[in-house]
């Protein structure tokens, strides 16, 4: 009873949600995207150091399309989006589902700085649609989407608001624990916050800046202290992108995890891949937002527990 | 032994030898980032709060406690006192230590009562109680399955939001663990 009850107080976060993801499909099909449907259940899944993946028979659910989209890129489709359920074994909290909806695109001919102005224009497309002007209001805090978001690096972010710098935290293996105890809170507030230029250990399918190996041309979109996205110039070196496979591999076998079978038809594929960007964004995070809910499980039916 | 990803509010652990409580648990998880658990813990002993942050590789240890299945008498400024059912002892906790359970409690009920080496630490109610409510809006008629709810206030002074058909007088069921309202209880 409890448990239908709140399914019907959801009603209108429900309503809302499903109207975004129509208007992001409006969005790209506008722009000549093809939306693309790849495979659920794949072989392996890319190794990631902290992504795990849920064992289907033999094979995986996918915790995100990447591989086999960017196979797609390199095999000819410039420009693709997909909207589809990914899996993520260990992750639930306030901002987590272990079953959640990725809204993933992919775009030939530009690099990451290209795709953050092609997110504000998906922010501006979408409140547009919503009818809630050009601000949002979440959590009590109103929210600029008008261009130009506020674009600030990692090593900047640290510099402001933490006390260590982002090379000692790396060493230090604090990196992750800084972010999110002094960085994050400060970003997207009052305006959405582009986080760029990430450690090149951090950004394991990224593309190094031309002048600085050291960083990788990977960005987070922030609003309100949400981090809702996660994009990044696509790495097209077959040799480097084993390299790094390679490490991540590593650093999951010293944290006790299987290390991933290597997915060799993507890492061929990566000779063929254009210079793209592409990016992940949760539909449930944004959903969270144009619903003004505090918490992921206020804009699904139901939530693992629910069942 | 517990890891991370047992934690959870309301989880019992030992923490530098003395038992904690987790009182609010955030999982976080920055982009291509580690999981990090993020708990507010209470010392069981000493009341006092903390907050750390841990990660997927540590583990626990269970708080070393007993059980006991105690009566609520009464309370008396800010003492609660209990009654063992067994051996008829009396025993009692501070406002402090009730916690959350204050909203729940009425007399004579039984609950749970906490022991960490013979003292009393916490408490732990019933998944579920049932109260009646004692200050209700009145009922828009037709409201039926809009979701809407209102607030009502119960006969131990929480205010919870309930389906607008609650009226009051009636008893309702509350899950003690989310304090959210469950089911109207027919007599």
């Amino acid at each position: 009873m409890n448990t239908e009850w709140k399914l019907a107080r959801r009603k209108v976060a429900l309503e809302t949600r499903a109207a975004l993801i129509q208007a992001i499909r409006e969005f790209f099909i506008s722009r000549n995207y093809l939306e693309v449907e790849t495979p659920q259940r794949i072989p392996a899944p890319a190794p990631e150091a902290h992504i795990d993946a849920f064992p289907s028979g033999q094979w995986f659910l996918h915790t995100s399309p990447e591989i086999c989209m960017k196979r797609m890129l390199a095999a000819g489709y410039p420009r693709i989006f997909q909207v589809c359920r990914c899996f993520r074994k260990h992750e639930r909290g306030d901002r987590h589902l272990p079953e959640f909806t990725m809204l993933e695109w992919y775009r030939a001919g530009i690099d990451y700085r290209g795709l953050m102005e092609e997110c504000e224009e998906l922010f501006l497309f979408l409140v547009g649609k919503m009818r809630v002007g050009t601000s949002l209001e979440y959590q009590g805090e109103k929210i600029d989407l008008e261009k130009p978001w506020g674009r600030i690096s990692v090593t900047e972010a640290f510099h402001r608001f933490a006390a260590i710098p982002m090379i000692a935290s790396l060493e230090q293996g604090l990196f992750d624990e800084t972010l999110v105890r002094d960085i994050e809170p400060r970003l997207g507030r009052g305006k959405p916050t582009f986080l760029y230029d990430y450690p090149a250990s951090l950004g394991a399918l990224a593309r190094t800046k031309r002048d600085d190996r050291g960083l990788a041309e990977r960005f987070e979109i922030y609003l309100s202290g949400l981090e809702i996205a996660n994009g990044f110039s696509e790495l097209t070196d077959p040799d480097e992108q084993q390299r790094r496979f390679e490490e991540e591999n590593r650093r999951r076998r010293s944290a006790g995890k299987v290390a991933c079978p290597l997915p060799e038809r993507f890492l061929d594929s990566l000779r063929h891949l254009p210079e793209s960007a592409g990016i992940a964004l949760g539909v449930d995070r944004i959903a969270m937002i144009f619903c003004d809910a505090p918490s992921v499980d206020g804009v699904v039916a139901f939530t693992p527990e629910e069942l | 032994m517990y890891t991370a990803s047992d934690l959870r509010k309301g989880l019992r652990i030992m923490l530098d030898d003395d038992p904690y409580i987790v009182v609010d648990f955030q999982f976080v998880k920055p982009g291509k980032g580690q999981s990090l658990y993020r708990c507010k813990l209470r010392n069981l002993l000493v009341g006092t709060m903390m907050d750390r942050t841990f990660r997927e590789v540590d583990t626990f240890k269970p708080a070393e406690t007993q059980e006991k299945t105690m009566q609520f008498l009464y309370k008396e400024g800010d003492h609660y006192n209990f009654m063992d059912t067994e051996s008829y002892e009396q025993i009692h906790l501070m406002e402090e230590q009730i916690g959350d359970a204050k909203n729940f409690l009425i007399e004579n009920m039984e609950v749970r009562i906490l022991l960490f080496r013979e003292r009393p630490i916490d408490i732990t109610l019933p998944n579920f109680v049932d109260l009646v409510v004692m200050e209700a809006p009145p009922w828009i008629k037709g409201d039926t399955v809009s979701g809407n709810y209102k607030p009502v206030i119960l006969e131990t002074g929480y205010k919870v939001a309930v389906p607008p058909f609650i009226e009051q007088g009636e008893k309702i069921r509350i899950d003690t663990r989310s304090g959210e309202y469950l089911t109207r209880v027919k007599e």
